[in-house]
């Protein structure tokens, strides 16, 4: 079979532009410089340097990074020892309770999540602000880094923190120097999955954000209801850049990882 | 020359164990991996364990080491109770069944993490890594990952990375099985060796009965949770105290009977219309009790001629012949149809050989080639 059959080609291009064209569209008014969005009037980056001057997208974005970079962080530490407990505690009574009640958020609708956090800040005289955004976006975002990370921890051979101990390790030894770097790449995976949800997420943020801090969703989603700008097409062309470089990277530097890993392996068979 | 005194500690009433074993009992819910077991193991001592798939051995490493905690009784390492003490703590380094490398570290990162542990500097944990290298010939593969050698050499790795540390008691959970014949006998006697020099004290698991015989300075033999039997390999070989240990321990002929005792001799008669086996026995067997005549194989003399002084002969007609070498075994069929196994030393060519398969011939033993068993 030919591998570039016409249905073949066809396919592929279906498939490529019902992921992309909405973007490609999206991109390419961003550089519009009519006013009017769907009226095409000659290119220009005039809503790029708009952008750069408007203040309240600005800090928005300076929150969203904030909040994306503390609450993943923290989540990846919450996460990692709630799965870490989970799979090494073995069988403990109210086990598949206690694990059902980890797992339950991931499946909860967000608007309870959102509202019940807002219930809890409101009763305990918590300000909104980026604090408060921080610890909703932790809460949700522990429970699938607790699912990455268990996942990885179930298949981890344990004779191997046996031996850290039998060599001398103190259990938390044990844990930073055979433990953790063996699962890091699960742990690693888990951190970026809990940043990208905090990134994107609207519903909890608009629940438990305040006057004082605004994420750039809530921005967007506010912004695009008096009608969509040019400037929200820049903004989010600036996005889609730093997405897609932050996957090239990724896959850049695991490439490299790999090679690197080749060339120790033949270095090491020349003796 | 001068005579060495005989290394036996555990004969000295006066000696103190380094490893105690009090009625220790482990059960994994109510399946009972060890059972109420008394030991006593001494410094400077190579320890074998010695039972089948499942009797426990692994299971009493771990609870040496600090990873099983005892369902009852105690154990103690060089007098104190270590029920409550944490593996880290634990004056013992263990070889583990599974190797348990690490598989993010070099094999020489491997080998230095418990010298790192300790507050050696630099350039002793260098060169302590060398000579551990070297002793187990790994000096070519220190930068690869463990994923990156061989079975064999992943083996003696954590054998170096378990020597490393020089510690008081190494556990070997089978720390030899994956290597070739020649590099294991090295190994076996490097170990005696470092044993020598160190004065280490060794726990070895082991499904091979040779290596236990050559390293060991006494062996044990387990069976489903419970030592059967502890004594020197020639005792164990020699004078094994019951058909399990007889049996499990090289090859054996195993006649049943019932018991005379006349004096020192006993008597055997195993079946109608054959003469009594005639054993001696430091035992006292009541008469007409059930009792088993144990005897090696080597110790079972073979000839065409009715042989004049033996104090045991039979006759009866080789069944097979097992070509091994160095030497013969016969597989002799005696007519109540027990077959007796016979080895004889190949000191001539085989085209000379004067007994061939179905020819008549006769067995015999001196009264005390064999031990008497009650169980
Ligand atoms: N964690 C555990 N839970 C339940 N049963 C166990 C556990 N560990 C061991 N056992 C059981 O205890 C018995 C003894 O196991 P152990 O590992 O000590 O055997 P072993 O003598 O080392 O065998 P092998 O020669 O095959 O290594 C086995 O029947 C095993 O199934
Ligand atoms: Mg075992």
């Amino acid at each position: 079979m030919k591998r570039f059959s016409w249905f073949n080609v066809t396919a592929l291009t279906l498939g490529f532009a019902f992921l992309y064209l909405p973007m490609i569209i999206l991109v390419i008014y961003s550089f519009n410089e009519s006013k009017l969005v769907t009226v095409w009037a000659g290119f220009s980056t005039k809503w790029y340097g708009e952008l750069l001057q408007n203040e309240a997208f600005l800090n928005a974005a300076w929150v969203t990074i904030k909040v994306a970079v503390f609450s993943s962080t923290l989540a990846t530490i919450l996460g990692t020892m709630a799965a870490y407990v989970l799979v090494r505690a073995g069988r403990f009574k109210g086990r598949t309770l206690f694990s059902g009640m980890i797992y339950a958020p991931l499946v909860m609708p967000e608007v309870i999540t959102g509202l019940s956090l807002l219930l809890l800040f409101i009763g305990i005289g918590l300000d909104r602000g980026v604090l408060t955004i921080v610890l909703a976006h932790t809460t949700f975002a522990m429970c699938f880094v607790s699912v990455v990370v268990s996942s990885r921890l179930v298949s981890f051979d344990n004779s191997l923190e046996e031996a850290a101990l039998d060599l001398g390790c103190t259990p938390l030894q044990a844990f930073r120097l055979v433990t953790l770097p063996i699962i890091a790449p699960a742990v690693i995976s888990g951190w970026l999955l809990a940043f990208t949800l905090s990134l994107d997420d609207l519903v909890i943020a608009s629940f438990t954000s305040g006057p004082s801090a605004t994420t750039l969703p809530i921005k967007i989603f506010s912004a695009v209801r008096l009608g969509v700008s040019p400037e929200i097409n820049a903004l989010s062309t600036i996005m889609i850049a730093i997405v897609t470089i932050g996957v090239i990277a990724a896959s850049l530097i695991s490439k490299q990882a790999s090679l690197r890993q080749q060339r120790d392996e033949q270095a090491a068979a020349r003796g | 020359m001068a005579e060495q005194p005989v290394f036996a500690p555990w004969n000295d009433p006066s000696e103190k164990p380094l490893i105690q074993f009090q009625n220790v009992t482990k059960r994994f819910g109510d399946f009972t991996a060890i059972d109420d077991l008394t030991l006593d193991i001494f410094e400077k001592e190579f320890f074998a364990l010695l039972g089948p798939s499942g009797c426990g051995k692994t299971t009493m490493m771990r609870m040496l080491g600090g990873f099983e905690t005892v369902t009852n009784g105690t154990i103690k390492i060089a007098g104190q109770d270590m029920n409550k003490v944490p593996p880290n703590k634990r004056p013992v380094n263990m070889m583990f069944q599974s190797y348990a490398l690490f598989p993010h570290l070099s094999i020489y990162e491997n080998i230095a993490f418990g010298l790192r542990r300790t507050s050696m500097d630099k350039g002793a944990i260098d060169a302590r890594i060398a000579e551990m290298l070297k002793l187990t010939r790994l000096e070519k593969f220190a930068r690869r990952k463990p994923h990156q050698i061989s079975g064999g050499q992943r083996q003696r790795v954590a054998l170096a990375r378990s020597l490393a540390k020089a510690p008081k008691l190494l556990l070997l959970d089978e720390p030899l099985g994956a290597l070739d014949k020649k590099l294991r006998q090295d190994t076996q006697f490097e170990l005696m060796d470092i044993q020598e020099k160190t004065g280490t004290t060794f726990v070895i698991v082991t499904h091979d009965q040779e290596e236990a015989m050559t390293v060991a300075s006494r062996v044990a033999v387990m069976d489903e949770g419970l030592i059967v039997q502890v004594a020197t390999p020639d005792a164990i070989y020699e004078a094994p105290n019951s058909t399990y240990v007889a049996d499990f321990i090289g090859d054996v002929n195993i006649i049943e009977g019932r018991a005379s005792q006349s004096g020192n001799k006993t008597k055997l008669s195993w079946a109608e219309g054959q003469p009594n086996i005639i054993g001696t026995t430091t035992r006292t067997f009541e008469t007409g009790q059930t009792c088993h005549f144990a005897i090696r194989p080597e110790k079972v003399a073979i000839s065409v001629e009715e042989p004049t002084k033996a104090a045991n002969k039979l006759h009866g007609k080789i069944l097979d012949i097992a070509y091994l070498g160095n030497i013969s075994t016969y597989h002799v069929e005696l007519p109540t149809g027990h077959i007796i196994k016979a080895q004889t030393a190949n000191t001539r060519r085989l085209a000379r050989r004067t007994m061939t398969w179905e020819d008549p011939v006769w067995i015999s033993f001196t009264d005390t080639a064999g031990v008497l068993l009650d169980r």
